[in-house]
Order: structure tokens, then sequence, then C-alpha cells
């Protein structure tokens, strides 16, 4: 049995009146990538952003349950959510990096956070894009705007900022359905790489997606968690009818 | 056949009405380039009038607006920014906010004159500023201040969503992504509308009029809290009050020609400082 990086339970979420999670009940599991699979509206990208409490920016939010992580209840008013974001880091639908350069958006984590001396900063942010696969490309224009680099560059390069400042999970908002599939498929390449080192948590609408990438599946409809396992059980034995309905195909 | 024919009229009517806008402009441009032009030169733009303002230069009036539409500009930047950023960031939306809204909107119709009313009374008066550089700069400031907070909230506005979250994402506090992410992204916007703002403020006569301006100064003022001379009232002044009104129309038209000037430099460079941003956006 896996050991577990965050312990879901009874979580709920509403937006003013309407509920958009159901007494979820997750674990997820650590050093592995886990997938949230479902149809459009099912609460998957909800449910992740649960996880580094980005819902505090939203005053219409109410959330009630428990998210464990490392023994502590990040639901808790005792959890700072900028704290948080350190261990817990994000990569968004749409590539979003800061009008800045390239060095200076992989920085941005480091120097925020104080993490590093300024002279050790360009070490680190080397080493980053190395791990993203985006140092060769790059390494001539660091100081160049990174807005002037492709779709699944900028992706890239977010995922390099992202862990600049090593987070211990990673969580991943279908980062990959604004690109093409070559840089989809460099993206899941440098997912599996970051296996064991971070946990990470993707939410997708790509099952084929889920299949090549993820260790573990969640199948989530209309805010309830259906079913949860291995990824492999999940699609070529699911146990429940709505998910066996949803992995053929039957609908979206 | 006859929808053909509505489409042509309708085009050349809008062709023929900014052919109209344009001919008025160029005929603007044309007079006051051809009278004006003449009296230009390095002395008229570096020395001082003589003579009773019949030769000479307005080197004290181009001083004098520039020195009080900066200090103006220098007052209300950094309120404005400051008023924009709470309003768009941290602002609930509530009855309160909205007041605000209501208000900052209604400062922007108040007449310029009420603003020189006001400026007399508070700040030459109350605040004991007397007529001056800083009393002007002041009451001018409060005229484009207004202007400065609505396109310092609409430079926020454009900033993505997407780009606070990853900034927020990694772990910055809220002011934190302000100041380091939305702020400096804003910058190029923000620094339009200043320097918008600037070039309206160099052309004010009436918020001036009784806050610091006068019709002659014998030296450049030495402080703020002296009185200086200014381009739009030196225009006006030449041009109505002045006892020999014939023998210095030339000048007034110069001076009229080199306020036109400097406020086309100063909306020159807003615009393009604002294409090098839609620029660096791509």
């Amino acid at each position: 049995m896996e050991k577990t990086k965050i312990e879901i339970s009874e979580l709920e979420l509403f937006f003013g009146k309407k509920q958009a999670l159901k007494n979820i009940h997750l674990a997820i599991p650590e050093g592995k990538i886990t997938a949230l699979i479902g149809p459009s509206g099912c609460g998957k990208s909800t449910l992740l952003r649960c996880l580094n409490r980005m819902h505090d920016l939203n005053p219409q939010v109410k959330m009630s349950g428990n998210i464990v992580l490392d023994e502590v209840n990040i639901l808790h008013g005792n959890t700072n959510p900028v704290h948080l974001r350190r261990k817990v880091g994000m990569v968004f639908q749409k590539a979003n990096p800061f009008p800045k350069s390239i060095a200076e958006n992989v920085a941005y984590g480091l120097e925020i956070n104080n993490l590093c001396e300024k002279s050790q900063m360009a070490a680190k942010v080397e080493q980053s894009l190395r791990d993203s696969f985006l140092w060769e490309e790059v390494k001539d224009d660091l100081n160049d705007s990174a807005l002037n680099l492709s779709g699944g560059q900028q992706q890239r390069l977010c995922i390099a900022r992202a862990i600049a400042i090593e987070p211990e999970i990673i969580l991943l908002d279908e980062p990959c359905s604004a690109l093409d599939p070559i840089s989809t498929a460099r993206i899941e390449e440098l997912m599996l790489k970051l296996k064991g080192r971070f946990t990470q948590v993707i939410v997708t609408h790509n099952m084929q997606q889920a299949q090549r990438v993820a260790d573990y599946t969640a199948f989530m409809y209309l805010g309830e968690l259906i079913e949860f396992g291995e990824t492999r059980q999940i699609f070529e034995n699911p146990k429940q009818e709505l998910t066996r309905n949803y992995v053929e195909g039957h609908f979206g | 056949m006859n929808r053909r024919i509505i489409q042509f009229l309708g085009l050349a009517l809008m062709i023929t009405a900014t052919l109209i806008v344009v001919a008025i402009l160029g005929v603007v441009l044309f007079d006051l380039t051809a009278k004006g032009a003449p009296s230009i030169s390095w002395a008229f733009l570096t020395q001082s009038p003589k003579n009773g303002m019949t030769t000479g230069g307005i080197l004290p009036a181009i001083f004098g607006t520039t020195a009080v539409t900066l200090l103006s500009t220098l007052l209300a930047t950094p309120l404005g920014i400051g008023c924009a950023v709470y309003l768009h960031e941290y602002a609930p939306d509530n009855l309160f906010s909205r007041l605000i809204r209501a208000s900052i909107r209604n400062l922007a119709g108040v007449p310029s004159i009420v603003y020189g009313l006001f400026g007399v009374a508070v700040f030459v008066g109350f605040m004991g500023m007397g007529a001056s550089v800083l009393a002007a700069g002041c009451t001018l400031g409060l005229l484009t201040l207004p202007s400065i907070i609505t396109t310092t909230e609409e430079a926020l506005r454009n900033v993505p969503r997407l780009t606070r979250e990853g900034a927020l994402a990694l772990g910055a506090t809220k002011w934190e992504s302000i100041r380091t992410v939305v702020l400096p992204a804003a910058v190029p916007g923000i620094l339009t509308g200043v320097i918008l703002a600037l070039s309206r403020g160099a052309g004010e006569t009436a918020p001036i009029l009784f806050t610091g301006v006068a019709f002659y100064t014998r030296y450049l003022p030495g402080s703020v809290m002296e009185e200086f001379m200014a381009l739009p009232y030196h225009l006006y002044i030449l041009s109505t009050q002045h006892h020999a009104i014939e023998e210095v129309r030339p000048l007034a038209y110069a001076t009229a020609l080199t306020l036109l000037g400097l406020v086309f430099l100063l909306n020159l460079t807003a615009f393009w400082v604002r294409a090098r941003y839609q620029h660096g956006k791509n």
C-alpha cells in the first residue's frame, strides 16, 4: 500500500448556495501521479484548487471537511495559505508566465520566499530549466521576455518556475489543453520524470493522457467521487457502472 | 442595386464627415503655424519677455508651465495609483466602494474653474500657501487625479487573473503579488495615463488663474512658494489684455504653437509608450 501524502475526508464545497463538492474522501499517494477525470462540471478543478487553498480568493466559497497534509488539516484557520503554497505548487490550464524575463520568472518563487542567496540563484534557475527540458532551448536567451516563447515552452517554463521552489506536491490543472500533441508529449514526459521527487495531481479531460501518465485515477461526477483506484483498474475493470460508461466513452 | 447605392452613400457620408474633421484640424494647425512659426526661434524659447512683452521670449512661461505641471503630476500620481490599487485589488464590492467610485466619476466632471476656486480657498488661503507654484500645483493635481485613478484602474484590470494567480500559487502574499507582478505589468498603462493627464494639465488655465500664475514675473521662480508665468495664461493676456494687441499678435500665435507643441510631444510620448507595451505583450 502506498504512503498517503494528502488525506481528504468529508470535503464539501459550496459556491454560494450551489454545492460543488459532496462528501469527498480521497487519499493521494506520495510520489505518484494521480489523475482526476470526469465530464465538464464534475468538480475536478474545484477539488484541485482546494489543495492549495486557491479558493481563498473567492469570497463566495464555503468549504468544510478535512484535507490533511503532513498531519495538519490545511483547511483549518491555523494554516497560512501563503506557506501552504510553498509546499503545494500549481501549473495552470493556460501558461501564465509573468511579463518578465525567463530567468526572472524561474527565480520569482525563490526570491519572494527568500529561499536562497543571490549568488546561488543562477545555478538554481539553470537546474530547474534543465529539469524541465527547457534549458537547451533558452540558455542563450535567459534575459529575454518569457512572453516570446511558444505555448509549449511557456508551459514548461511555468513548470520550471513551480519546481524551482521545490514544493512537495505539484497540482496540474489541464496543463496540456492549450497545447499541440508534440508539446503535450513533452510535458507528459516531464511529469513522468518528476515522479518520486514530487507528488503530482493532474486534472485532465483526456482519458488517454490519464492512462499514459497516471498511476492512480479518480473519477468524479457531479461533485462526487465515484471511484478511485489504480489507473489500470479504473480503465480496464471499473467497479462502478458510471465509471464504466464514462471510460467507454458513452458520455463526456 | 439599391442596396449597393445605399452602401456607397453611407460610406461617402462617413468619409465626408472624417474629411471635415481633418479639414478643421488642418485649418487650425495651418493657421497657427503660418502665423506663429515665423516668431519661433531659439531666442524666443530661451529668453524672457522684454519691452512690455512686445519683444523677447517666453522662457518664464515655458518654465512655469513645466514646473507646475510636473509638480501636479508628482503629487497626483502616487495618490492616484494608491487609490486605484485599493479600489481594484482590495475594496470589497459594497455600498462604500461604489460611493467612492461614483465620487471619482463626479470629480472628473467638475469644471476646472471650480477647482480653481477650491484651490484659492483651501491651498492659497486656508493652508497658507499663498499664490504660488505649490498652490497651483496642488490645484492642478486635484484636477488630474480622477483621470489618473481611472486609467490606473483600467491598467490593473488589464493584468490577467491568471498572472495574479500564478504569483499567489508560488507563495506570494497578496501585497507581494501586487508589488512584484501586477503593478510592474500595469506600468505601461499607468504611464500612458499619467502622461496624458500631464499633457492635459499643461494647457489648463482656470486652476492656475487665482492660485499662482502672474502676467509678469521679473525672475524665474526661485522656490515653489513664488508666483510663476504659464503658457496658457500668457497666451490669454497677449490675445486679449495687452495694451498693444495688434503688435504682439504674432507672439501670441507663437505662444499657442509652443503650447501645442508641448502637448503634442507629451501625447506622442504617451502613444509611443503604449505602442511599445502592446508590442512587448506579443
